[in-house]
């Protein structure tokens, strides 16, 4: 039966992240993802789950992904700066192939920046913030309801491929309260990871025999295995063989671009016969919904993409909006992030792209869209 | 001590090891090998983890639950897999620099927080692995790469800062006095709540090559001469404890410990429907 709950989006993470089995949560106060952390220390108790309050960031991560080894679904929830300490754990759970799902309410920055008040300026971060070359999931919601659904996908996808998700809100939809519909549990599909079927003795970490992304066995259960941060074989032992390091290499990449396809969430409005489409995300794409319909009654053919899944980057989606449209508008909470991505999806076509970002606190508005719709379209 | 009881906690494929020949980090993880087999701990409910330097190398070479983490951190991954399952027997292997200079904070919260680990630190008072660079347990005047006039900094008290941080077990062993340090390692695995274990080790290539003790007898010689029985050193002047350590156990005492209390004031009164 379908429930009906009024929740804000930090609220929603926790639901969902109980429902999609989270067990262990290890996180650190910050402004404003805190009520995660508050509404995990409360859940997890009630399904036999652990909460805890780390020293720091990084050790909140760090507790995640050492939980999760014992074969828990973790969880660890934060805001830019605290997004920017536990960038040395990610890149850990890329290399180790651990799975875990990390929030990032964004804020104001760089720096303390501005605590409670929103941003979407870690979409680089949340791509390039650890060290190395490496592909994680990013997703990006734009409604109490959607952070509810993608938290759910973010533990699975993080489950399916051995991989860190990102669950990248906003300080404007962390805190906004919405109706929200909530099944039984029996109603959302929830993946756990695959465990090993060989015995013991045969079994290795990062065997790719059977798949791209190879079964991974919790510690205590009598599979003994390695896992270091080290470039490692197949084994999970160390190497620097230039060989094995491509192989691994390579695969941390393709298990995740060469699935894209499973994952490639977007939202497209009244694109077909755009002249323009703006694209934006989180709450950004709330006001951008709104500025289009109402260039649409100034009758100005006006579209709206919003990737969900933003990284990794749906270029080919972007493309082919290119191909029809004359223009595309980038609207976002920073001054030009996932613009940068948009010019090289379009590059070689005829299709220009504008831009309209802030960084000072506010968030853009419907009217403030409108208006840069108007100017860039010459009315 | 040579005890082939141990060798089936070995990954001897893994063998020979990345140390230095003389190097101390062989004999203290033999001493943790034969406190796991006194101890018959079943190897798949045993989780060894590390940090990053030559410390770092040994969970690969033990046929365990192995984890070799990022440097200094080693104890938040550690305190995660021991509270998700408490079932499991957990060993924290460090070093100096690991464990106290950019793993400072999780050090002393993790002694705080009584959670049942056992912090075994490798104290060879250098950075082996990147070069002999100056620790936070480098002794004054000593030299390192970083240090080429002689260290200026006050090293910590190790044994101290783990009392005063509030474990449960705090000990002081060296790599030359192995009855000792076989004793107090066995202990400290089978105390329950949080162990911190120094082993005052030796560093022939780094900290010994520039410390006039290149020979890795004249290392274990230093170590050795450090070390006085804690009995013997309620008995000696301010003046003769200058550059010497006491060793043995000098705290053993009950709390409770994390994920007892987390099960026993969280788990249960959830259970029982209580606020
Ligand atoms: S550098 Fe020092 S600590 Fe490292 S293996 Fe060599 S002797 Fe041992």
């Amino acid at each position: 039966m379908t429930k009906i709950e009024l929740l804000s989006g930090n609220d929603a993470v926790v639901k969902a992240a109980i429902t999609a089995g989270c067990k262990f949560y290890g996180g650190y106060p910050i402004t404003p993802s805190s009520e995660i952390a508050e509404g995990m220390a409360k859940e997890l108790p009630q399904v036999n789950g652990k909460f805890i309050q780390m020293e720091d960031e990084i050790a909140g991560i760090g507790a995640s992904i050492g939980a999760s080894l014992t074969g828990a679904k973790a969880m660890t929830a934060t805001s830019g700066p605290g997004f920017s300490l536990k960038q040395e754990h990610i890149g850990y759970a890329i290399m180790g192939e651990i799975p875990l799902v990390i929030v990032n309410v964004m804020r104001g920055g760089p720096s303390t920046g501005m605590p409670t008040y929103p941003a979407q300026s870690d979409v680089m971060q949340a791509r390039w913030g650890t060290h190395g070359d490496h592909e994680l999931i990013v997703l990006t919601p734009c409604s109490v309801q959607e952070i509810f659904k993608l938290t759910i996908e973010a533990f699975n996808l993080s489950e399916k491929y051995r991989v860190p998700v990102i669950l990248l809100t906003d300080e404007i939809i962390a805190h906004m309260r919405e109706k929200v519909e909530i099944e039984a549990r029996s109603e959302y599909k929830i993946i756990d990871r695959a465990k090993p079927t060989v015995e013991p003795e045969n079994y290795n970490p990062f065997d790719t025999k059977h798949g791209m992304v190879p079964p991974l066995a919790p510690y205590g259960e009598g599979y003994r295995f390695h896992i270091t941060g080290l470039t490692h074989d197949h084994t999970g032992f160390p190497t620097s063989n230039p060989d094995l390091v491509e192989k691994l290499q390579e695969r941390l990449r393709d298990k995740i671009l060469d699935n894209k396809k499973y994952f490639n969430w977007y939202e497209e409005r009244m694109v077909d016969d755009a002249d323009i489409v703006v694209v934006a995300y989180g709450a950004t794409a709330r006001s951008a919904m709104r500025a289009i319909k109402d260039a649409r009654l100034n009758n100005i053919k006006a579209g709206l993409y919003r990737p969900i899944t933003m990284w990794p980057f749906g270029y080919e989606n972007i493309k082919k909006i290119a191909k029809t449209a004359k223009m595309i508008l980038v609207v976002e909470m920073n001054l030009g992030q996932v613009k940068g991505e948009v010019e090289r999806a379009v590059a070689g076509t005829k299709c220009k792209v504008k831009f309209l970002g802030k960084a000072n606190g506010e968030l853009i508005t419907p009217a403030e869209i409108g208006t840069k719709i108007m100017e860039v379209m010459n009315v | 001590m040579y005890n082939e009881n141990i060798f089936h906690y070995l990954r001897t494929n893994k063998l020979p090891h990345i140390w230095c020949p003389g190097c101390a980090h062989g004999i203290i993880t033999a001493s943790i090998l034969r406190g796991i087999d006194k101890l018959k701990l079943d190897k798949n409910k045993t989780s060894v983890i590390s940090g990053i330097g030559c410390s770092g190398r040994t969970p690969g070479y033990l046929d365990m639950n192995t984890l070799h983490t990022t440097h200094g951190r080693s104890l938040t991954f550690a305190t995660g897999i021991k509270f998700a399952n408490p079932k499991l027997t957990v060993i924290d292997v460090m070093g100096d620099g690991d464990a106290l200079a950019i793993g400072g904070n999780h050090f002393i919260h993790a002694c705080r927080r009584n959670i049942d680990i056992t912090a075994i630190i490798f104290n060879n008072n250098i950075y082996g692995m990147t070069g002999g660079q100056y620790s936070p347990t480098t002794p004054v005047n000593a030299y390192a790469s970083t240090a080429p006039y002689g260290n200026v900094e006050p090293p910590f008290d190790i044994v101290k800062l783990a009392t005063g941080a509030g474990a449960t077990f705090v000990a002081r062993g060296d790599a030359f006095h192995v009855a000792l340090m076989d004793k107090i390692i066995e202990q400290a695995i089978s105390h329950k709540g949080f162990s911190v274990v120094e082993i005052m080790a030796t560093c022939p290539t780094q900290f010994g090559r520039r410390n006039k003790m290149k020979e890795p007898y004249q290392m274990l010689d230093f170590v050795a001469n450090m070390a006085v029985s804690i009995k013997k050193w309620n008995e000696i002047s301010e003046e003769e404890k200058e550059g010497k350590f006491p060793v043995g156990v000098f705290v053993d005492e009950t709390r409770s410990e994390y994920c007892e209390s987390y099960e026993e004031n969280i788990l249960k009164k959830v259970q029982r429907g209580e606020k």
